[in-house]
């Protein structure tokens, strides 16, 4: 018997979380001097409080949908793909290909061309680990965390050496050619009558993403694929008494959870940058394994926790310009959030599970 | 130290340990429910109960590991707490686990004092206990040689260091959890004779078991546990063991199988000189040549660890192996692509594996999809080439659970949350509605309670009544005697030889199973 209603597992424990991060975030703001009242006013007001702000924050969560997801997928297998900002970075070498070198006559074919390209190059990242996995034994964790410096130092390479237009003194591509550029949420609310910030870089890659946490779903629980992936990712002699292939799970999980990552650089390649720069994933392939740990695994939980982390860091940008608690302390604020709702999960938990079976006898 | 001043101290109107209402749950299952026994210095104390009962519970509270919710615990008539294992051993109490807790690479000695050593250096300690080794073998015929290292001794061996242990730490109060479920027979009337011998130097022993036959062997008394209650205490002499199933189950229960003789048809499996060589490189089967026809159980009797497991795990697709094997006259593939459990389901072979819990369930997925597991490509559970057909997966679900009588019969329950004997069921309802050629069968009734055993049992008879070819591994010598049509005992990877079931005994199995080869083999 579950100890706990499935609605207090979903969603008490993380509030619960959230709330207790956000107290511990208020002493420390409290610590150097600041108002934590006036802090969170201005965080919301900056992240939620215009579509200006919104604009942002649903920038930075479709970023962490997308490497949410990558980590969830692999999760499902037990398999930790710490290596989203590898992934990422290529995922977005593979879109500056396919938007430069090929010339698209509308948006929305090279917005499938770019998705692909996206996702090959990010699944390719990934496979390399995957199969040192899968054959070798060589534990994922280690490998695909190596992996993103090499993904880094092969970016650099390729950005400074190959991709830089002749006598530009930035290690970036060209702009891509104005035949790509994603409409922003402005260019698509518009005809609805909605007159949504023209500034804010959020734009079409959002769909996708919704549309990608729906075919995860999908995936996960609908499908033949799905179930052996969650069967091995539960017990592994359970998969191999089934007849479930540990390599093929392994390669196809790594490869589907690679491919989501470099997805990312649809929205912040394609759709905010409009060229390839160094260090265009910006962490959101880290951020992405907090998210997937918020949102249990599950792309709905992972689309909340994405706009969380959205908010925050929207929000945090705002408070480093409007207030003297130093962007530092943002970071710290996302740690907390990430410490109560990942590695603390038991602390509420216990404690809870308690109460309810208190209540369930009195 | 204070062993002596006990034994002198003793009086034996007073019980050796007095345990009064103790309650413990764990969330909202209730291990023990008011639980009160009285043990007597100097006898032999069985509690028996099915899987679950809560006899484990009892115990782990009794040496420490668990502290109970309510209740108080009296020793020698001292009420005493126990919040930990140290105070249990300082108090006199001793328990042999069923899962030894000895360092495999270390000799005889140094597990001894592992835990009670006397100082830094070890060697004033080593001295010692060598010492009182020769005492204890002295005092209680209990021989093993001090310098013998652990993984190089049989298992009965090692159990009798175990017991060394607790005698060498003054242990006035042994408790052994199911000691007899890795001992041949041979092994566990040693057994019992030691422990014959420490109840008559006066020692208290508390047997935990879920074996009738031990209980009626050796002890003075039984206390039977259901379901976290203490039915009743009786003395042995005034029971019987149809009396104590009923006790244990809560109502009648027929104990052997009812079975007409086998009508044996054509052979369905054939292996022919297999040999599986594990991942460490040790050779766990050598050889061997089985043949198991259309209609008739072969059991496969033996010692856990002499090449079963590994046998099943070829045959299940899980291991590979070489030689010949062949299923109704087909070869299957033994190494690499093909050789996987989907092939073999392919082919015929239904497989109920010896561990359901790692094995053959997922236990954090509900029944419904343990249902469809390692059968999830079955055209019938496919809505089209995409997704799986959910809602006709557990329609199916619903039909064998009510014909297996899983309870609950909640399709949506996650499989960890069934008892041992309705997650078989699942696992056996799963496997057997396959309607397989050959039934793969592992410890099938391991951790079931009773009842369910019988419905298992029957319905492996039945399969087999419908022709099917069965192939029986299992360590319970009484369940291979009772659905077994024939019998082959393994030993060190080989098969020691083939009887019928009405043409021997346990004793000559167990020298078998003890890999001392019978005259007629």
């Amino acid at each position: 018997m579950d100890v706990m209603p499935k609605w207090a597992e979903v969603i008490l424990v993380p509030l619960i979380s959230l709330v207790l991060a956000a107290i511990l975030s208020a002493v420390v703001i409290l610590g150097i001097g600041e108002d934590p009242i006036a802090a969170v006013e201005i965080m919301v007001n900056g992240a939620l409080g215009s579509t200006y702000g919104w604009g942002y924050t649903l920038y930075y969560a479709t970023n962490f949908i997308f490497t949410g997801l990558a980590v969830a997928v692999a999760f499902h297998a037990r398999m930790f793909n710490i290596g989203g900002e590898g992934q990422g970075m290529l995922g977005g070498l593979g879109v500056a290909l396919v938007c430069l070198y090929v010339p698209w006559p509308h948006w929305t074919i090279a917005l499938v061309a770019a998705c692909a390209g996206a996702a090959l190059f990010g699944a390719a990242w990934a496979a390399i680990p995957a199969y040192l996995q899968a054959k070798r034994g060589s534990h994922i964790v280690i490998t695909t965390i190596m992996f993103n410096f090499i993904a880094a130092a092969v970016l650099n390479y390729v950005l400074v050496n190959l991709m830089r237009p002749a006598g530009s003194m930035d290690p970036a591509t060209e702009r891509f050619p104005a035949a790509v550029h994603l409409p922003t949420l402005h260019e698509l609310l518009l005809p609805l009558g909605i007159n949504f910030s023209k500034s804010a870089p959020a734009n079409v890659t959002l769909l996708v993403a919704v549309l990608a946490c729906v075919a995860v779903w999908a995936l996960i629980w609908r499908t033949r694929l799905g179930f052996g992936l969650r069967a091995y990712g539960h017990s592994e002699t359970g998969a191999l008494y089934a007849g479930i292939s540990p390599v093929r799970i392994i390669m196809i999980s790594m490869l589907i959870s690679g491919g989501l990552a470099g997805l990312m650089a649809v929205n912040s390649t394609m759709g905010e940058a409009e060229r390839l720069v160094l260090n265009a994933t910006e962490g959101a392939g880290f951020i992405g394994i907090a998210v997937a740990l918020m949102g249990r695994s599950h792309p709905f939980g992972v689309f909340l926790a994405a706009i969380l982390f959205g908010f925050l860091y929207q929000g945090g940008a705002e408070l480093a310009l409007w207030t003297k608690i130093p962007r530092e302390l943002i970071v710290v604020i996302q740690a907390l959030v990430i410490l109560f709702t990942g590695a603390l999960d038991n602390m509420v938990r216990m404690p809870l599970e308690r109460l309810f079976l208190r209540m369930r006898k009195g | 130290m204070t062993a002596k001043a006990n034994t002198e101290r003793r009086d034996p109107a007073v019980p050796a340990i007095e345990l009064k209402g103790i309650s413990k749950s764990f969330g909202p299952v209730q291990a023990n429910k008011d639980i009160s026994i009285r043990v007597m210095p100097g006898t032999i104390h069985g509690i028996i109960g099915e899987n679950g009962a809560g006899k484990s519970t009892l115990m782990s509270i009794l040496y420490g590991f668990y502290r109970a919710d309510k209740g108080e615990i009296f020793i020698n008539g001292q009420k005493t707490e126990i919040p930990d294992s140290q105070a249990a051993i300082a108090a006199g109490i001793g328990m042999v686990f069923q899962h030894f807790k000895l360092v495999e690479n270390f000799t005889v000695l140094e597990n001894i004092i592992l835990g009670a050593e006397d100082g830094g250096l070890l060697g004033p300690s080593l001295s010692k206990a060598r010492k009182s080794l020769i005492e204890l073998e002295k005092e209680y015929g209990l021989k093993v040689d001090p310098d013998a290292v652990i993984e190089e001794i049989g298992v009965g061996k090692q159990q009798r260091v175990e017991i060394l242990k607790a005698l060498y730490r003054q242990a006035e109060i042994l408790i052994l959890d199911e000691p007899t479920g890795v001992l041949t027979p041979a092994e566990a009337d040693q057994l019992f004779r030691i422990l014959g011998r420490l109840r008559e130097e006066g020692k208290t022993i508390i047997l935990i078991t879920h074996k009738l036959r031990e209980i009626m062997e050796i002890t003075d008394t039984v206390s039977v546990m259901r379901r976290g209650e203490m039915t009743a205490t009786v003395k042995t002499s005034e029971t019987n063991p149809e009396q104590l199933a009923e006790l244990m189950v809560g109502r009648k229960v027929l104990l052997r199988v009812d079975k007409q003789p086998a009508k044996v048809g054509k052979p369905i499996l054939e292996i022919e000189n297999l040999r599986v060589i594990d991942e460490t490189g040790v050779e766990r089967v050598k050889g061997i040549d089985l043949t198991v026809r259309a209609g008739e159980i072969l059991g496969i009797a033996g010692v856990a660890g002499n090449g079963q497991s590994e046998l099943l795990e070829v045959l299940g697709g899980m291991r590979p192996a070489t030689g010949t094997i062949r299923i109704n006259g087909q070869p299957l593939i033994l190494e690499g692509t093909g050789s996987d459990g989907q092939s073999r389901r392919a082919q015929g072979i239904a497989h109920v594996p010896e561990d359901r819990q790692r094995e053959g369930l997922i236990m954090d997925f509900h029944a419904w999809e343990n249902v469809a597991f390692g059968y999830h490509h079955d055209a019938k559970y496919q809505a089209n080439g995409l997704f799986m057909n959910n809602a006709a997966l557990r329609a199916d679900t619903e039909a064998k659970m009510k014909k297996f009588d899983v309870r609950p019969p909640d399709p949506w329950l996650a499989a960890k949350n069934f008892s041992g004997g309705n997650q078989q069921k699942i696992v056996v309802a799963r496997e057997i509605e396959r309607n397989p050629d050959l039934l793969l069968v592992g410890q099938p009734t391991r951790g079931v309670d009773i009842g369910a055993i019988e419905f298992i049992h029957n319905e492996i008879v039945a399969l087999r009544d419908e022709g099917k070819a069965i192939l029986l591994v299992s360590v319970e010598l009484d369940e291979i005697f009772s659905l077994a049509d024939r019998i082959a005992v393994m030993f060190d990877g080989q098969i020691m030889g083939e009887r019928m079931p009405d043409a021997t005994d346990e004793k000559e199995l167990g020298l078998l199973m003890a890999g001392v080869a019978g005259e007629a083999a």
